[in-house]
């Protein structure tokens, strides 16, 4: 009986203690499989993302030949030159310009696509992300052609109308405009499946209510509509700005920096100088002016994240 | 219920009701007007391009016609480029470039989300943060270093070198989509294969792989479409013709000297636009889910 009393005790104990041994084991043993499984990932981030990036702040203070260390040199030639100052306004301009256009322009055709009846939006969002879906390098040729200078298919179009013909990429101002049109063209679609994505996802009865309290159409979207996408638009926003920001492809097809290194933005000064001119460090060093705007967008980025999953938690 | 309140509306403010009914119909044509000229804006590069290059040099190079249309259409751009071995090179260059890039991004991104997702360990919430940074920094930032490390690895001019570094531009973002997707599917999901003895491998490639398909096949478009348009790192890494991608060797090298054959130039990015249009066409719903997941999901 009392054998008995012991052995009905002991063994949940015994198989009490044991589970928990086992499943200790098995926690530290889920947590080294997990482990071994983000392990090619970390080895990526650290390998080529992190590594390189302590690596270009080492060459950034090195001179021409990599032979001796000149401090931060190389950022004070930089801010010393005319054309380097150029890049940085011109970048800026491109940056602000194309991403306030791009957002503009995706708003608005996402809102005459939320408007028209849901069975032709389909079509008419397949057409209209075209643009996006082309490489940019490749339909970024078709848009130079577009520009040549003697044979453009855009001032024929414009002499129909007796608008003289646009030195597309030949004066300076132009070419600055030519080059965010493009980028616009390319980006705008991006905008417009974001924010249709966003309109889709307000609900209904807030229209109907503030239908209700007698709201206008402009009050629905002013109240309504901009308060429910807020978080959707910067995070849109922000992060347009980072990749048009280190935008390289359409500057270097189009203008290649030209005329007269007017339009280089950060990118392709970087390339510039760093890989065609063989200046290394130099071009690390202007690669790395961009950082702390961009750290600056990514921590917004990343704190609008963090407040959208909280709502949605 | 809307047809209803619709009908007491009716009755009662007939004249509200009309200048309603014209409102949401000039609404409507505002609409129709507005996507109709920006698709026009839209699909004319494009359309200019396919133009052009059905046009001769000849065709092309008379000034007097509408250049929009074409009058006697020829595939003869086409032919050249294809006869051409360079460009060939290219066109083969991109196919095992990007196949390879896709297959080593899925394998390491799903891998990483399944373990971020739902095996934690110590750190893989700095980790997963550390995956959506790395997703913002840019291929411009970081392209001088990397063409100092591919030089040192003996890889530059080698396709081999762009496959080890694209996996920057794809892995993050298909880590990140997948961690959004894996979470989504129910604890009950894992617990159930638990019981029923399953190992964590057998979770992965029975429950959670075949559930999440739609999230793998919109990172796998994303995936694609990343390294098949990949522009700064083979511009930076590769000087030989015969090692290039199509992007960069349709750029570089159907451009030559001072008389541009346009005509080709048109028809070879648009053989090399192809493939992402076609994947495009027929996955739309993947890859505009792919798309809006970083920001929705996220």
């Amino acid at each position: 009986m009392a054998a008995d009393g012991t052995l009905v005790a002991g063994a949940p104990a015994a198989a009490g203690s044991g589970r928990a041994n086992t499943m200790q084991r098995f926690a530290r043993r889920r947590s080294t499989i997990a482990f071994l499984m983000a392990l090619p990932l970390i080895a990526l981030i650290g390998g080529l993302v992190v590594y390189p990036a302590g690596y270009a702040m080492w060459l950034s203070t090195l001179n021409r030949r990599m032979t001796a260390n000149i401090g931060l040199g190389n950022f004070e030639i930089l801010l010393d030159s005319d054309t380097f100052w150029m890049v940085i306004m011109q970048s800026c301009i491109f940056a602000v310009g194309a991403v306030i256009a791009k957002a503009l322009i995706g708003f608005w055709l996402a809102h005459m696509l939320h408007h028209i009846p849901a069975k032709g939006q389909r079509k008419w969002r397949g057409m209209l992300l075209i643009p996006w879906v082309i490489p940019p390098a490749l339909s970024t040729l078709g848009w130079w052609w577009m520009f040549d200078p003697s044979y453009s298919s855009i001032n024929w179009l414009l002499n129909i109308f007796a608008v003289p013909a646009v030195p597309w990429l030949g004066e300076p101002w132009w070419a600055r405009f030519s080059v965010i049109l493009v980028n616009v063209w390319y980006g705008s679609p991006f905008f417009m499946i974001m924010y249709l994505a966003a309109l889709k996802s307000v609900p209904d009865q807030l229209y109907e209510a503030a239908a209700i309290d007698g709201a206008t159409g402009w009050q629905g979207l002013r109240y309504v509509t901009l308060p429910m996408m807020q978080n959707i638009i910067s995070i849109t926003v922000l992060f347009s700005l980072i990749v048009t920001f280190a935008n390289y492809d359409i500057v270097r097809v189009l203008t290649n920096g030209g005329p007269r290194d007017l339009t280089q933005v950060f990118a392709s000064y970087a390339f510039q100088v760093g890989i065609l001119s063989g200046n290394l460090p130099r071009g690390a060093a202007v690669s790395l002016f961009m950082f702390p705007v961009l750290a600056v967008f990514a921590y917004f980025i990343l704190r609008g994240i963090n407040r959208r999953n909280k709502e949605q938690m | 219920m809307s047809a209803s309140t619709a009908s007491t509306i009716v009755s009662y403010t007939g004249k509200k009701l009309g200048s309603l009914r014209s409102e949401r119909r000039w609404a409507l044509w505002t609409a129709y007007a507005s996507l109709i000229v920006a698709t026009i804006i839209f699909l004319a590069p494009p359309f200019y391009m396919l133009v052009t290059s059905l046009k001769s040099s000849s065709e092309i190079s008379n000034l007097s016609g509408n250049p929009w249309i074409v009058r006697a259409p020829t595939l003869e751009n086409y032919m050249e480029l294809i006869a051409n071995p360079l460009f060939r090179g290219f066109f083969v260059n991109s196919v095992i470039i990007t196949l390879c890039v896709v297959a080593i991004s899925m394998v390491i991104s799903v891998l990483a989300a399944f373990s971020l997702a739902r095996m934690k360990f110590w750190g893989s919430q700095a980790l997963a943060t550390g995956v959506f940074l790395t997703y913002l920094v840019p291929d411009t930032l970081l392209f001088i270093p990397l063409y100092q490390i591919v030089g040192s690895l003996g890889l530059l001019n080698s396709i081999w070198g762009l496959i080890l570094i694209y996996p920057t531009l794809t892995v993050p973002f298909c880590t990140w989509i997948m961690i959004g997707y894996f979470a989504s599917i129910p604890k009950e999901l894992d617990e159930a294969a638990l019981i029923d003895g399953a190992g964590w491998m057998q979770m992965l490639t029975k429950i959670f792989i075949p559930v999440a398909l739609p999230g793998i096949i919109a990172a796998t478009i994303f995936a694609f479409t990343v390294s098949w348009a990949a522009f700064v790192y083979p511009t930076a890494f590769v000087t030989t013709p015969e090692h290039m991608p199509l992007t960069i060797g349709v750029v570089s090298q159907l451009i030559r000297g001072d008389t541009f054959a346009w005509g080709q130039i048109m028809a070879g990015a648009l053989m090399a636009a192809l493939p992402p249009v076609v994947v495009y066409a027929f996955l739309m719903d993947y890859y505009i889910a792919g798309l809006t997941a970083g920001a929705t999901k996220g």
